[in-house]
């Protein structure tokens, strides 16, 4: 127990200190907030894959409609920064709601196929409806506004748009946290663990699973907000099912069944992307790709498997 | 009306293309329990490949030498990274090693044949069209669509026939129980994978002379073979058959209609099947849950 508490703390000390010393190791913080946006989106995901424990393969379809929302909200409606953001959340949420009943009867492989499917539906949906979306070529002509705190108007330069995107992330994590604590986490590791025994025991387990995909939405749509407002430019990409393949690698990378697995997995692959790709501009895709692999094979439970694999040897 | 007979037409070869490659992705399934996601990559390898050797060998060389390499590595691939997934009981263990190597693979096919798409020459022989009202039949067209139904009939003979494709057939029923009796099941796994990896080739070869070759041209078809094999309904190869032939229809009448709608079109047929029929088509229930 003790031992959770320092973790948490070192992890938040450290994210919170970012601007500090992510520079001496030779990181600029536009790609820290990157780093924060996927792994919110990987987190909101892992709840459905690692515990849930069903496989969505879809989940980039709730970040770039998290993305357009606030994308369109902010050229056409409002100058709030803030608005803008909680405009794309409910929509992504919202449409994870919605489909929620199509899915929770799913599951496995299929559980996986009718994801993608909706997946890809939005994603044909923002490449051809050009008027509204941009297209193919992604809708830009918006950006991140000044915050008007009340007391001050703060720019949001890279290093204030990080502490506003740890903000969400912080409240992002926080309510997965308390959601893990609470009956209703249990119940869905439950499902997890049998989902016919869990049903033997009187839980509606379709009923969860549209929860618990609802709840990965509303992360998913609130880190594609993010994500928007990172790039001030939204593409058809980001609901492309690539885009969900790379949120599972990274949660499965750092490691499903841990908390923070996801977010040591976003760091790996926003890191390696950023990083092969100034030295190898083609060939990042290898470097994830192998290192994927072997994840996979030796350490299927992700990097954070291993330190606690080994903390409980020790 | 000549529209619709042209936009379906390429709709039934597309869809005979996607058959073809959900037959080799649904073998896979089926015997290996491997959810390929490489299956479109190696379709692009087997294309690249024959695109390169077709200047020394021909194009009917390259139809043949392209497919065989795309199942060699498909050996190489089974017998050093794809055997560690035999012993997991969990599916997403094999479609994420695959989709790593999806991602391997796109990326070395780009750094050896450049990211710009690459043309690939059939022979004249072929390329006219047959005849001059219905402009759209050309030789090529037509030989594809022959091409697919000899090979798939070939693939339902061999594994009717032979006493090997039985075994793959029996394999695919219970593995333990072919195990137990003595078949070399290793043996039998890998050069199922071949072949699967084989067809993916085939496919790719046959439509480098329609499209153009590009690095992701896999990740479309990927996806539209999964499609395939759900609709039809995973572990029936007929099925396989049957959703390919069916989305590629689909595809090709929508686009006389309504081309916006033409790539959607697929992924609805999908999510309707899979909330009316989840099995698919020809599928048994309960497999891959």
């Amino acid at each position: 127990m003790s031992r959770r508490i320092y973790v948490n703390g070192a992890v938040w000390l450290l994210l919170l200190t970012a601007a500090l010393w992510l520079p001496l190791i030779g990181g600029y913080m536009a790609l820290a907030s990157r780093v924060l946006v996927y792994a919110l989106a990987a987190m909101g995901l892992n709840l459905l894959l690692g515990f849930t424990g069903c496989m969505s393969f879809g989940e980039a379809a709730y970040f770039g409609l998290g993305g357009y929302g606030t994308g369109l909200f902010l050229t056409h409606l409002t100058h709030s920064t803030v608005l803008a953001v909680v405009a794309g959340t409910i929509v992504g949420g919202l449409a994870a709601f919605l489909f929620g009943p199509l899915v929770m009867r799913r599951r496995g492989i299929y559980f996986a196929m009718i994801t993608v499917a909706i997946g890809q539906i939005f994603y044909f949906i923002a490449e051809r409806w050009n008027s509204f979306t941009g297209g193919e070529d992604g809708l830009a002509g918006f950006s991140r506004q000044p915050l008007h705190l009340g007391f001050a108007t703060v720019p949001l330069d890279a290093v204030a748009f990080y502490y506003f995107v740890l903000f969400f992330f912080a409240i992002g994590a926080g309510v997965i946290a308390l959601l893990l604590h609470s009956p209703l986490g249990h119940t869905f590791i439950a499902i997890r663990e049998n989902r016919r025994r869990a049903q033997f025991l009187g839980i509606h387990v379709e009923r969860y699973v549209w929860a618990s995909f609802a709840i990965a939405g509303v992360i998913a749509g609130l880190a594609g907000a993010l994500n928007a407002l990172q790039n001030n430019f939204i593409s058809p990409i980001n609901l492309y099912w690539v885009e969900s393949g790379n949120l599972v690698i990274m949660a499965v990378l750092g490691g499903m069944r841990s908390f923070w697995g996801p977010l040591v997995g976003a760091i790996i692959f926003v890191g390696i992307q950023d990083y092969v790709s100034s030295y190898f501009p083609n060939n990042w895709e290898t470097f994830i790709g192998g290192l994927f692999i072997v994840a996979v094979i030796f350490f299927p439970n992700g990097i954070l498997g291993i330190v606690r694999w080994r903390m409980k040897a020790a | 009306m000549e529209l619709l007979l042209f936009d379906g037409f390429n709709g039934l070869i597309q869809g005979a293309f996607y058959a073809l490659m959900a037959l080799g992705l649904s073998l896979i399934i089926s015997l290996n329990s491997v959810i390929n996601f490489a299956h479109g990559g190696f379709m692009v390898v087997g294309a690249y490949l024959a695109y390169t050797l077709a200047p020394y060998i021909g194009f009917w060389g390259a139809l043949l030498a392209g497919p065989i390499l795309a199942g060699f590595i498909g050996i190489i691939v089974e017998r050093t990274l794809v055997r560690h997934m035999y012993g997991r009981p969990d599916p997403i263990y094999s479609l994420l090693l695959t989709f790593g190597f999806a991602l391997i693979i796109e990326d070395v096919v780009r750094t050896i044949w450049g990211a710009q798409g690459v043309p690939f020459e059939i022979p004249a022989a072929l390329g006219s069209p047959v005849s001059t009202t219905y402009f759209f039949l050309t030789g090529y067209r037509l030989f594809v669509i022959a091409a697919i139904a000899v090979a798939t009939i070939a693939l339902f003979a061999f594994l009717r026939l032979s006493r090997f494709g039985i075994r793959i057939r029996a394999g695919i029923l219970d593995l333990e129980t072919v195990s137990t009796l003595g078949v070399n099941v290793y043996l039998l796994r890998s050069v199922n994978f071949a072949i699967g990896t084989l067809l993916a080739g085939f496919a790719g070869v046959l439509a480098a002379g329609i499209l153009q070759l590009a690095p992701t041209m896999g990740d479309d078809v990927i996806m539209a073979t999964f499609v395939a094999v759900v609709v039809g309904g995973i572990g029936s190869l007929l099925g396989s058959v049957l959703g390919g032939l069916l989305i590629g229809l689909a595809a090709g009448v929508t686009t006389a209609y309504y081309p916006a709608a033409s790539d959607v079109v697929i992924y609805i047929i999908m999510a309707v099947v899979l909330i009316v029929r989840p099995r698919g088509l020809l599928g048994q229930e309960g497999l891959f849950e």
